[in-house]
């Protein structure tokens, strides 16, 4: 399951696994029995949405319903919705929940008025399954010369966008073909794993890049400075730079809805059971974890950990009413007995996670302002901001610190704290 | 109760790849036991006796610290005895009870826990402490004089005094072979050259220790020692010599590469291995001291964080 080999600098490095030769057909988990779609809105009271229990709604169906707020979800099955509610996000964000009891007959009405335009593509697809980064482009202030079509995973185990690259090919070569129509970006690059790249000539895409199996050469960041040699400096995004990545999902997402005109409902999510066994899943957005978790035979018992995302980089989830959403491209099982805790040491000063670091940042110094509380020192002096969340400083540490935790606070906090400081007085 | 299912929430990553610093702990106990083995087997019950004794000392003294700093109690993960440990090795088998206690307690409240603790200390705990002792007691730590009523298949004088005071000619008794195989006078676990190196071996195919410390600071003193010998053959012994006598494998391998107080960067380990091979030799052969090997160390634990200032480029790093 854990495939371990030893780096060049003797640290444990991991590969991404790839999927047997020709994957098995994706097994389809369809009937949610209850579905909840989730708007990224902070819900109050009942008079701010239209939308009421008992309203019908159809899959495809474009529900916009609040009165001061374009925000809006494709509602992923037929039914009626049986309830509205606060649903309470990571990183303190907040949502509006919508139950809907889903109906015996799948009702799925196609759209009309697609345009190969941003604003048509914005209209409907913003929350498609694999998240296309639509937000990222038509922004004149950052503009996009090169959109990155991203056929490979982030995380260890996860297969999904790999997957797609391998079985939804010609999808993929439509959504290239209408992203480029609507969004004028000059260049389309596909970065698929190195083992797989041959047969990508007839994508459309105008530039092909193979990415290494090592992890954690997946982030995009890393495949920017491996495979196009752009080195992001600390603090920019990938964006800043004029590259917007895309998940190979959501441009195969996008090229299905304009060949079918009707708008994906299903997400691809990669099953990884406790023997680290991994299976693709097609569910429709909205289906509680528990649901995909019966349908696959797979068991959970008490003190288990259930993660949405892969081992290194996933979410540990509290209970499996949570729902797959557009970016869920895994939900991963660990075994009571399998899971490990952090513990009170302090660093030992061992260099294990210096060494295994991609982005050679010293994680050894970083963790000292980290657990101190001292932030932007930890910015300024170690790097903070060259990290690429890929977790392996946790994976290696002999005294068990939650590093890549104290990481991803501080840069949550710091962003915080600029974000307060960049916003204009509102007096 | 409740029959509802709970799961353990907690922060990514899920995985670990199972390291965890008991096993650091005693690894390096097990990989130092062929070298105390022999050092018992020559000096018999007294070596035992301040073998248990440190070890007992400091475990006391980290019980009693953890008590102290109100921290968790954390005798049973190996350090403090380690420590123990190690003090027992570079003493002689003769030591008064006393100053095996004194030793050990140096060791573990004013090397380790005064600076915080483990991984706080800036300089190996140990060579605080037997420098302490050297200023304070040089006579008990002076082989010649403690090992004094042992009846020994081998010449009974520290090899290092011999060297020191009566030049190349004076050592060439001892083979390699006898150093390899303990048969010199010195501290309960630091004569064993070959349970040394085993142990040694051991520890870096673990990866508890850096490979690049230990190897650079044995290829320093190699040259170092070479290139004396070579200027004056006559008064400094020749590099095999310095290499497996005193504490020089005994650093190499464990007190050295102590992940606390050592680099961890490339270039920087092989300067603090090199620096510190260096500086035995020049305190060997033209210092005061008879071993310079704790001094060069302790010199080289206070230029440890500078040191690591030579740190490559991170990914992104602006100027």
């Amino acid at each position: 399951m854990m495939k371990q080999l030893q780096g060049k600098s003797g640290a444990s490095v991991f590969q991404y696994a790839l999927l047997p030769q020709a994957p098995l057909p994706a097994v389809t988990i369809a009937d949610p029995g209850k579905a909840t779609l989730l708007i990224d809105q902070t819900y109050e009271k009942k008079s701010q949405v239209d939308l009421t229990e008992g309203d019908a709604v159809q899959t495809g169906q474009k529900l916009a319903p609040f009165k001061d707020s374009e925000a809006y979800v494709i509602s992923s099955v037929t039914g009626k919705v049986s309830a509205i509610y606060p649903y309470p996000g990571d990183f303190g964000k907040n949502f509006t929940a919508f139950d809907i009891e889903v109906a015996a007959d799948d009702v799925a009405p196609a759209v009309e008025d697609l345009e190969p335009t941003m604003a048509s593509l914005r209209t409907y697809l913003v929350d498609a399954p694999g998240k296309p980064a639509l937000d990222l482009l038509g922004d004149p202030t950052r503009p996009i010369h090169t959109i990155v079509v991203s056929g490979v995973d982030t995380d260890l185990l996860v297969a999904s966008n790999q997957y797609v690259v391998r079985t939804e090919i010609d999808a993929i070569a439509k959504g290239i073909e209408i992203l480029k129509a609507a969004s004028g970006v000059e260049t389309i690059a596909i970065a698929v794993p190195r083992d797989l790249i041959a047969g990508f000539g007839h994508t459309g895409a105008d530039e092909l890049k193979a990415v290494s199996l090592d992890y954690p050469s997946g982030q995009p960041k890393l495949i920017l400075y491996h495979a196009f040699g752009i080195e992001v400096p600390a603090g920019k995004t990938c964006a800043d730079m004029g590259y917007a990545f895309f998940s190979a999902e959501s441009v195969a997402n996008i090229g299905k809805t304009y060949e079918t005109g009707q708008v994906p409902v299903e997400k691809m999510v990669t099953l990884i059971d406790k023997q680290g066994q991994v299976k693709v899943v097609a569910a429709r957005l909205g289906t509680p974890v528990a649901a995909i978790l019966g349908a696959a035979g797979i068991q959970t018992g008490d003190r288990d950990r259930l993660i949405l995302g892969g081992p290194m980089t996933g979410t540990a989830l509290y209970d499996a009413k949570q729902v797959v959403r557009a970016d869920t491209d895994a939900i991963m099982v660990q075994d009571a007995a399998d899971v490990t805790l952090v513990s009170d040491y302090s660093c030992i000063n061992c260099g294990e996670c210096v060494r295994s670091c991609p982005t050679r940042i010293q994680v050894n110094m970083l963790v000292r302002f980290l657990e101190a509380g001292q932030y932007e020192d930890g910015a300024e002096l170690y790097d903070l901001h060259s990290c690429v969340d890929c977790g392996l400083c946790s994976y290696v540490c002999v005294a068990r610190i939650p590093i890549y935790q104290y990481i991803r606070l501080a840069k949550y906090e710091l962003a915080r704290v600029n974000a307060v400081a960049e916003a204009p007085d509102e007096q | 109760m409740s029959s509802k299912k709970m799961f353990i929430v907690s922060h990514a990553p899920f995985w670990h790849n199972g390291s965890n610093i008991p096993e650091r702990c005693y690894g390096m106990i097990w990989a130092a036991m062929p070298a105390v083995a022999l050092g018992i087997v020559q000096y018999g019950m007294p070596a035992v006796g301040v073998v248990c004794l440190a070890i007992a000392t400091a475990v006391l003294a980290e019980w009693l610290m953890n008590r102290a700093t109100k921290r968790t109690i954390t005798i049973t993960d190996g350090n403090a005895a380690l420590l123990g440990l190690l003090f027992a090795m570079l003493v002689p088998a003769t030591t008064p009870w006393w100053v095996v206690m004194v030793g050990t307690l140096l060791t573990v409240i004013i090397g380790l826990h005064i600076f915080g603790g483990l991984g706080a200390n800036p300089f190996h705990p140990v060579a605080v402490s037997m420098m302490m002792l050297t200023v304070s007691w040089p006579a008990f730590m002076d082989f010649n004089a403690a090992l004094v009523n042992y009846e020994l298949s081998f010449n009974a004088v520290y090899p290092l005094t011999l060297a020191k005071n009566l030049g190349t000619a004076a050592v060439a008794d001892f083979t390699t072979l006898d150093l390899l195989l303990g048969r010199q006078v010195g501290g309960i676990g630091s004569t064993f050259g070959l349970g040394l190196i085993g142990g040694g071996l051991y520890l870096m195919a673990k990866r508890y220790i850096r490979w690049e410390i230990c190897l650079s600071f044995l290829a320093s003193i190699f040259i170092t020692a070479l290139i004396f010998h070579m200027a004056a053959p006559d008064r400094f012994a020749g590099p095999l010599f310095h290499l497996l006598t005193g504490y020089t494998l005994v650093a190499a391998f464990f007190l050295l590469p102590e992940s606390s107080s050592s680099p961890v960067n490339f270039i920087p380990m092989l300067i603090y291995g090199a620096g510190a091979g260096f500086l035995t030799i020049l305190i060997r052969n033209i210092g005061s001291y008879h071993d310079g090997v704790l001094l060069a160390v302790l010199l080289m634990n206070i230029v440890n964080p500078l040191l690591d200032k030579i740190r490559p480029k991170a990914l992104g790093k602006v100027a």
